[in-house]
Formats: C-alpha cells, sequence, structure tokens
C-alpha cells in the first residue's frame, strides 16, 4: 500500500522500504543528518501506515478498560494515553496511544504490523459493551512534526476549535494532549505526541488533504530547519529515548513488566480487564528478564539478536541497536536473564559476528531532551 | 547516481580502478546510497590474499551489515585507515576518499593487469542497478 503521500516522498527522492505492507520513506537523505535535525530543530515525518481504531459509543470507555491494561474511562477529554493490549497469558499484543477525543469517542492508534489483531481483539472484548469498533486506518493520513522547532513551525499553521473556549493555544497544550482544529486550513486532530523523545506534534487528517497539509508545514518550517524525516531516523531516535519498539522489545512472549513499563497496568481500575491474572502473578513474582542499556566500545553496531556476555558468558540478547548520533558512540537494548545491578564488575561485551566486543551497561533512556 | 565510466564494476556494487598491476577498491554510489549512513568498515589486512567473488570485509551502516566483496585476486598492498575516523567518505566520496583498498593483481601475458573476465563496464553496471530499480 503506498500513503497519501507517496508522490511527495518520490519526488523528494526518498529511498523507500517495504513495512508492514506499506511502501514507507526509509530516508530522504543522510538519516544521520535527519536524525540530529530533529533533535536541534524539527523533522517531518509521514506516519500513515499507523493503525486508527475508532471505539466510540456509550460504553466505549468501559469497553477499552476491559480490553487494555490502563484505566482508558479515567483519561479526560483532550488527553492522550500510552497504554498496552494484552492476551490472556500477560503477552504483550501491541502497545497503542489512545486519544479520548470526546465524551463517547477513542482513537486507538496502533503499530501498522499490528493494526489488523489490534482490531481483531478490540471487536471480540467489545462485543458485551454499548460500543462500535471501526478500523478507520484509511480515513487518516498522519503528519508528525517532531523537534524543539515544532511548537513554532506548526501554530501559525495550525487553528484550534473555535468553538472550544477551555483549549489553550497551540504552544500552551500539555504533552499527550490533542484537539481537533484546523492545520493549513484543513480539518485535523492535532496532538502533542511523539517518539522520538522531543517535543513534537501528530497531525491527524483526511487522506486527500495530506499532501496539502504536509506542503504547507514544509514551506512554513524549511526557515527553522524543519527537514523530511524517514523511518530510519525514527528507528534511532526512539532508541536515543529508550522507547521500545514491537517486535523488538515488546511481544506476545513478553509482559510489560520485562520492558519495564509496569506503570501502564493498572490493577487498582474497576472491573475486570484481560490479561489480569496473569500480569498480577508476574507483577508478584518479578520480571523474567530484564530490559537494559548499553553503549558498545567500538564502531560496530549491536543488532537486534546478538548477544550479550558477562565474563564470556551469554546473559542476554540484543533488542534493537544503532549508532547515537547524540551521544556518538552505538547504542543497544538488551533482554538480560538477570537484574542489571548483579551484573556490577562484570566484564560484558556483545557478540558481533564472532568476535566479543566489549560494552558498558547504561541507564535508559540515552537521551532525554531538557524541558 | 554517478558510475564513472573508466571504472570496472561487480554485480555485488563494487567498483575496480586499474593502474599498471595496482587494482584500486571500493563501493558505488548505488551501494552507498543503499545502504545509507556508512558506520563501520572492516577491510583485509595488508599482505592478505584475496580472492575475486570471496568476501574479505564489511560494510556497516545504520540498517545493516554487508560482506564486502573482492572484484579481483592479489595481494592487499594497501588499505584507506582514513575510513576508521570517517567511514562517512564511503557515503560522501564513493570513487576517490572512499576507495578500501589496493591490491596487487598478477600479470597477463601482455604484461596487463590480469583482471577476472566478468568485470562489468559502466554501461552495464548501469543497466543492472536500473533493473533493480
Amino acid at each position: 500500500m503506498q500513503t497519501p503521500l507517496d508522490a511527495i516522498h518520490e519526488r523528494l527522492g526518498a529511498t523507500m522500504t517495504s513495512f508492514a505492507g506499506w511502501q514507507m520513506p526509509l530516508r530522504y537523505g543522510s538519516e544521520t543528518t535527519e536524525h540530529l535535525a530533529v533533535r536541534r530543530a524539527a523533522g517531518l515525518f509521514d506516519l500513515s501506515h499507523m493503525g486508527e481504531i475508532a471505539v466510540t459509543g456509550p460504553d466505549a470507555g468501559a469497553a477499552l478498560d476491559y480490553a487494555l491494561t490502563g484505566q482508558i474511562s479515567a483519561v479526560p477529554p483532550g488527553r492522550a494515553r500510552y497504554t498496552m493490549i494484552c492476551a490472556e497469558d500477560g503477552g504483550v499484543l501491541d502497545d497503542l496511544v489512545v486519544y479520548r477525543q470526546g465524551k463517547q469517542e477513542f482513537l486507538v492508534i496502533a503499530n501498522a504490523s499490528n493494526t489488523a489483531t489490534v482490531f481483531g481483539a478490540l471487536t471480540d472484548r467489545a462485543a458485551g459493551y454499548d460500543a462500535a469498533v471501526v478500523d478507520a486506518t484509511q480515513d487518516y493520513a498522519l503528519i508528525a512534526v517532531q523537534g524543539p522547532a515544532a511548537a513554532g513551525i506548526l501554530a501559525p499553521l495550525a487553528q484550534l476549535d473555535p468553538a472550544d473556549p477551555q483549549l489553550p493555544e497551540l504552544g500552551a497544550m500539555k504533552y499527550y494532549a490533542g484537539a481537533f482544529g484546523t492545520v493549513a486550513g484543513r480539518e485535523a486532530w492535532v496532538a502533542r505526541t511523539g517518539y522520538t523523545g522531543e517535543d513534537g506534534f501528530e497531525v491527524y487528517t483526511r487522506p486527500q488533504d495530506a499532501e496539502h497539509v504536509w506542503t504547507a508545514l514544509t514551506a512554513g518550517g524549511s526557515g527553522a530547519g524543519l527537514v523530511p524525516a524517514g523511518l530510519a531516523a525514527r528507528d534511532t531516535l526512539r532508541l536515543e529515548a529508550g522507547m521500545p519498539l514491537y517486535g523488538n522489545e515488546l511481544g506476545p512472549d513478553v509482559t510489560p513488566f520485562e520492558a519495564g513499563l509496569g506503570r501502564v497496568v493498572k490493577f487498582d481500575k474497576p472491573g475486570e480487564f484481560v490479561g489480569r491474572e496473569a500480569l498480577a502473578a508476574r507483577a508478584s513474582a518479578g520480571p523474567s528478564r530484564h530490559l537494559a542499556g548499553l553503549t558498545i566500545e567500538s564502531r560496530r553496531i549491536a543488532r537486534h539478536g546478538y548477544p550479550v556476555l558477562a565474563d564470556g558468558r551469554t546473559c542476554g540478547t540484543v533488542t534493537s541497536g544503532a549508532p547515537s548520533p547524540t551521544l556518538g558512540v552505538p547504542i543497544a537494548m538488551a533482554y538480560l536473564d538477570r537484574p542489571p545491578a548483579s551484573l556490577a564488575g562484570a566484564v560484558l561485551a556483545v557478540g558481533i559476528r564472532g568476535e566479543a566486543v566489549p560494552a558498558d551497561l547504561t541507564d535508559l533512556p540515552f537521551y532525554s531532551r531538557r524541558r | 547516481m554517478s558510475v564513472p565510466a573508466e571504472l570496472h564494476y561487480t554485480p555485488e556494487h563494487e567498483w575496480v580502478s586499474v593502474e599498471g598491476t595496482s587494482a584500486s577498491v571500493g563501493i558505488t554510489d548505488y551501494a552507498a546510497q543503499q545502504l545509507g549512513d556508512v558506520v563501520y568498515v572492516s577491510l583485509p589486512s595488508l599482505g592478505a590474499t584475496v580472492t575475486a567473488g570471496e568476501p574479505c570485509g564489511e560494510v556497516e551502516s545504520v540498517k545493516s551489515v554487508s560482506d564486502l566483496y573482492s572484484p579481483v585476486d592479489g595481494e592487499v598492498t594497501e588499505v584507506n585507515t582514513e575510513l576508521e575516523d570517517d567511514p562517512s567518505l564511503v557515503n560522501a566520496e564513493p570513487y576517490t576518499a572512499g576507495w578500501m583498498f589496493r591490491v596487487r593483481v598478477a600479470q597477463d601475458g601482455n604484461g596487463d593487469a590480469a583482471l577476472p573476465t566478468d568485470l562489468l563496464s559502466a554501461a552495464e553496471y548501469e543497466e543492472l542497478t536500473k533493473s533493480a530499480g
């Protein structure tokens, strides 16, 4: 499938890649340059492959409380929540952002590779509730503006709902908030969310408006250093920010506790939810694996699946690895079979194609923006 | 994308430049663009014997790691140590500052460098990259 911005990517000479059935821009030029632009100014991303699932109706909040790990019914309209959908055995089916767009209207954002799974699970789990579940992925294009300059670039182009006097100006919008409005005159849901570790916004528009919005943002942002950025930069940005990627740090064989994200499981919410029993057992037993951060003492990259060695013996597996443009060294996240603190004093390495390359444990995230 | 006319090429996207019996080797502009930003290059050792079509090193980019194949037979006489500190030269100047290693190749009956017969011309290589999309 092509996103509504495909012609623009071609015009920009993007290197395209196939991802979850979508043709997506991997990079436009140098992914390192794109990464640094997001850290220092701003980047423009086409994320139209992401899944949008609308859950609406009088019981929509209650249905999501049952279906997901978070207490979604407690999210006020105009706010967003990072949450997960788990299987009965506590394994993660996907990590999600849920926007509450109105009293009875929620928009669930799924990873592209999991949209069908999440839609199917939500449909099943909402069956007993007065709520409609609709896969609205084809109704949206998603354009993200990420970086310290994002608010300044988007503000002159954005008009949040003038009928709602409660809404702040764009620059005063809280992180993990969202509002209906217009961008470059086109209807949009504008949210202060992202996956880069920077301030930024995600603009959900109609597909037919995507080119217009992209072009307006490009024109408005070029003076501020905005550049188009591809999925390669998005991956290194999220890795520096210590954010998990489904398929790497998250999967059906992992509970939120292994990923260090047990906080997304709200045991004290009213009512039952899918996976509660298994997750409660995992919460009391402690995680079976531990997500840790590594820096590599080489230019070589510790990639997904490479073994982590403590004093020459395997103690874990790399889940994600890349050069860190911000730190100037390769970084990696890995699951270890013991708590990182117990490895103090051990000689750590990553097995990179047969060679033990020295590595050091480090706290996650690798990078935090100054607030 | 540039494909200098005077060079020889391989289907694995190496280029070869020959002066006397010294063959300089690198990867093509097309390959560098496909790989993305190169972050690490592992080169054969000085004095090592390399064989045409056999892996003799690695080129690692942000997203992938690929074998580097020798396009010729011979002995490695020089490697580009600049790439240790600045592997991005492979992206910036793949045919000049981004060269990787030099090989002394055998002479043929006429005293010229004996090159594998299946090396591609610039036109043939350009055709190959076009059909690859």
